[in-house]
Order: C-alpha cells, then sequence, then structure tokens
C-alpha cells in the first residue's frame, strides 16, 4: 500500500507540487501520517484541532491525489469518513447522559494520532543506533553465515515459517499439467510416516527437497509434508536449516 | 589460570555469535563467574582506551567484537554485506512490534492506520519478527515479536536497553 503525491511534499502554501517529474506513492505511510502532516503545517494544537479546517484539507488532498489518478487505498478514505463523522458530531452534540460529562468527539482520533507520533520517533531513535552492517561490523556477514550444519539441539532453528515457505517453494513446481489422475492412491499418513522415518533411519540427512519431490502427484507430496510436521511434532525427527532460505535438512532423532 | 583473559579474548573472537557469558563458563569450569566478569571488563577497558578498530560489545545477551562505529566508511570498503535495508513501512511495524510486543496483527493496523501484511511479511522473512504463538482470542490470532537477530541488528543488550518511548505529551511542542 503506497499511496501519495509528487515528488516532494506539497510547498508552504499548501500547494501540491504537480509539476514533479517522477510520482513518488511513499512518502506518507499512511492516512495518520498524512493527517499529523497537516497538523504540523498549520502550527495547529493537537489537542484542539480545528476540525472544519482540517477534514477540508485533509479531503482536498485527496481529491488532489485523484486527480493525479492515483489509486486511493481504502485508508485515506476511511479517514476521511472518520474526520466527516467528527465534524457532524461537533455540530450537533449529543446529548450527554445525565451525570456524564460530555465527551469530545475528538479524544479518540487525538490519542491515535499522539500514540503514532511517538512511535514514529521511537522510529528514529532506533535508526540512530549503530546499526549492524550499516554502521558496525562484526566478523563475517549476518545474513550469509554460512554455518556448517548444527551438532547441538538449538543452534539454528527452523521456524514454521521457513518450513511452509519450504513447501510453497515445492508446491509452485508442481506438474500443472497433471489433469488425470486414474487411480487415487491409497495413502494414510501413518504409512507415509514411516516410510519417511524409515528412510532418515537408513540415511544420515535427507534434504526437504528430496523427500517432497520423491512424491507423485499432489497428495503425495502433501502427506509428505504432514508426515514431517507430525513426525517433528513428535520429536522424531530434527529440522535443520543452515543459512537463510538454504536447504532444509532432516534427521532422525538417534535416541 | 594465567592466561584465562587471552582464552576468553579468544573465545569471543572466533565466535559467529554473540558468545553467552553461560558458554564462556561451561568451557571454563574451574574459573569463577567473577573471574569471567572481571575479566571481560577488562578486556573491554583495553579495547576502548588503546583506541583500537574493535571493540568489545554485548549483544543479544552475549558478548561480541564489533568494529568501531567511525570506522564505518573504510570497512564498507572490504565487506560484501549489504545493510538490511527496509522500507519506512517495515520500519515503523518493526519498531511498534518492538515496543508492544507480544502483539497481533491487528493491533499494529490500528496503532499505524493501515494494513501490514507486506511489511510485517518482510520483517518474518529478514528473520526480525517472529511468531510468538497465537492469542486465546477469537481467531485465535498470531502474536508477534521481535528476534535475537533484531537485538544484533540493533546492537542491544536486550529490550529494556531501547530507547524509552517520549511521554505522551503535545506532539508540536
Amino acid at each position: 500500500m503506497e499511496t501519495t503525491i509528487a515528488e516532494e511534499r506539497p510547498d508552504d502554501t499548501g500547494a501540491i507540487i504537480t509539476t514533479g517529474y517522477e510520482v513518488r506513492l511513499d512518502i506518507f505511510q499512511g492516512p495518520l501520517d498524512l493527517l499529523l502532516y497537516l497538523i504540523k503545517k498549520n502550527e495547529i494544537d493537537i489537542y484542539n484541532i480545528p476540525i472544519t479546517i482540517i477534514t477540508e484539507q485533509y479531503i482536498e488532498y485527496l481529491h488532489k491525489l485523484q486527480s493525479l489518478n492515483l489509486d486511493l487505498a481504502g485508508e485515506y478514505l476511511v479517514l476521511a469518513a472518520t474526520l466527516i463523522h467528527i465534524k457532524s458530531r461537533m455540530l450537533l452534540p449529543l446529548e450527554p447522559l445525565p451525570g456524564e460529562e460530555e465527551e469530545d468527539p475528538r479524544r479518540e482520533l487525538v490519542e491515535q494520532l499522539i500514540e503514532y507520533q511517538v512511535f514514529k520517533e521511537a522510529l528514529l531513535e532506533l535508526d540512530k543506533r549503530p546499526l549492524l552492517e550499516r554502521d558496525v561490523f562484526k566478523r563475517g556477514c549476518l545474513i550469509e553465515d554460512n554455518l556448517p550444519l548444527p551438532v547441538e539441539d538449538e543452534a539454528l532453528e527452523v521456524s514454521l515459517f521457513d518450513l511452509l515457505q519450504a513447501f510453497k517453494k515445492i508446491a509452485a513446481s508442481w506438474d500443472k499439467k497433471e489433469v488425470m489422475e486414474i487411480d487415487r492412491e491409497k495413502i494414510t499418513l501413518a504409512a507415509k510416516m514411516n516410510e519417511v522415518l524409515t528412510l532418515l533411519l537408513k540415511r544420515d540427512g535427507v534434504s526437504m527437497d528430496e523427500l517432497l519431490i520423491q512424491g507423485i502427484g499432489k497428495s503425495q507430496i502433501l502427506y509428505t509434508f504432514l508426515a514431517l510436521l507430525e513426525l517433528a511434532k513428535m520429536r522424531l525427527i530434527k529440522i535443520y536449516q543452515a543459512e537463510t532460505f538454504g536447504k532444509i535438512r532432516i534427521f532422525a532423532t538417534t535416541a | 589460570m594465567e592466561n584465562i583473559k587471552a582464552i576468553i579474548e579468544a573465545m569471543i573472537f572466533s565466535s559467529d555469535q554473540p558468545l553467552a557469558f553461560d558458554k564462556i563458563q561451561d568451557a571454563l569450569p574451574e574459573a569463577t563467574r567473577a573471574e569471567i566478569t572481571g575479566v571481560i571488563d577488562s578486556l573491554n577497558n583495553d579495547y576502548r582506551q588503546r583506541e583500537r578498530g574493535i571493540v568489545l560489545m554485548t549483544i543479544a545477551g552475549g558478548y561480541q567484537f564489533r568494529t568501531r562505529e567511525d570506522l564505518a566508511p573504510w570497512v564498507k570498503k572490504i565487506k560484501s554485506c549489504r545493510p538490511a535495508s527496509l522500507t519506512p513501512a517495515a520500519l515503523e511495524t518493526l519498531a511498534i512490534v518492538a515496543y508492544r510486543q507480544p502483539i497481533v496483527r491487528a493491533e499494529i493496523e490500528r496503532l499505524r492506520g493501515v494494513d501490514v501484511a507486506a511489511p510485517l511479511k518482510t520483517l518474518l522473512e529478514k528473520k526480525l519478527v517472529k511468531i510468538l504463538g497465537r492469542k486465546d482470542a477469537p481467531g485465535k490470532p498470531i502474536i508477534y515479536g521481535t528476534t535475537k537477530r533484531f537485538l544484533e541488528v540493533f546492537g542491544l543488550e536486550d529490550l529494556s536497553e531501547m530507547p524509552t518511548l517520549r511521554e505522551l505529551r503535545d506532539i508540536d511542542g
């Protein structure tokens, strides 16, 4: 989701520079960012936002974006609706319940804005830190750590995310021409688990690609994958990945 | 042990990842905790006082030698690693996860006011954010938190070392 405007933010007069050669859409990180920008530009007290003015400017901005044929992300429109709603509530305050103080219709939005602002500042603080491989360096590189296969249990872990990624890779390579299936194979998860385990016990480490590709047809591959998950859950196998996006290797637990 | 300082220095130097105190202790069972701490402090001082090109840092609960920040322009010339470049959207998302973890996606989106599917995926792929589990709430939403790599990249000893959030006060001040 990247939406916003011309080469630069609008100039001080509020006019949007439309003569920019390149339209960059990522200047504002979202509707809250745009709203904060308008508040700052107008030097407005965030606790006392003149909602009519800000709503006008905000919507004017959206119109300009649209006139540039930019697709507006839905979130921008949601905030526009919120602003209009607040505006109407300011004009026609609800009758407060007896004993209750009238609530400022802007309160929730203001809190959200302030919270967002705090995170933006925190982000700048974090960015000032000496970042690894930007400002400071360690031996080798963080990403391409070509570590040897781990010996210890927890030296390297493969997350569920990694497993799914690997599975997606295989899934993407499924033969799409496979349209006929004549004999539905009878596979059971238990049989597959045993098959995988037997193979793993015979050999010292098999890559996940190799295991999955052995299966012919989608159901075989699916069952192999499910069997792996099940075996891992039962702690009968260990799954390792030496580097990001590297080969995932599977070992039988030698207990 | 006479050469305990040299031993610990060599261990930290040769380690790929920040070397945890416990690993040093395990490798040197005859040394006391106080002894090891003392040696590390002393090493730390050595490197700082002698204006060497590297410093000893405490990162993600372990010890690691890192190059001095002011030397980056030269070190970069010989390093092939690229810094983990993140989009502003990913950085914003990361900051929110870091400060508000454990956090569910809906909460990140409420705070940012936009959809965070794409930046969250980037952060997961770059291993700066991980799935901590599922929240016991309707729909069992996934809970996210930062990783050890996050601490490594930002040079933090632990999460408590993060810059403190500014008090909520007037923003145009």
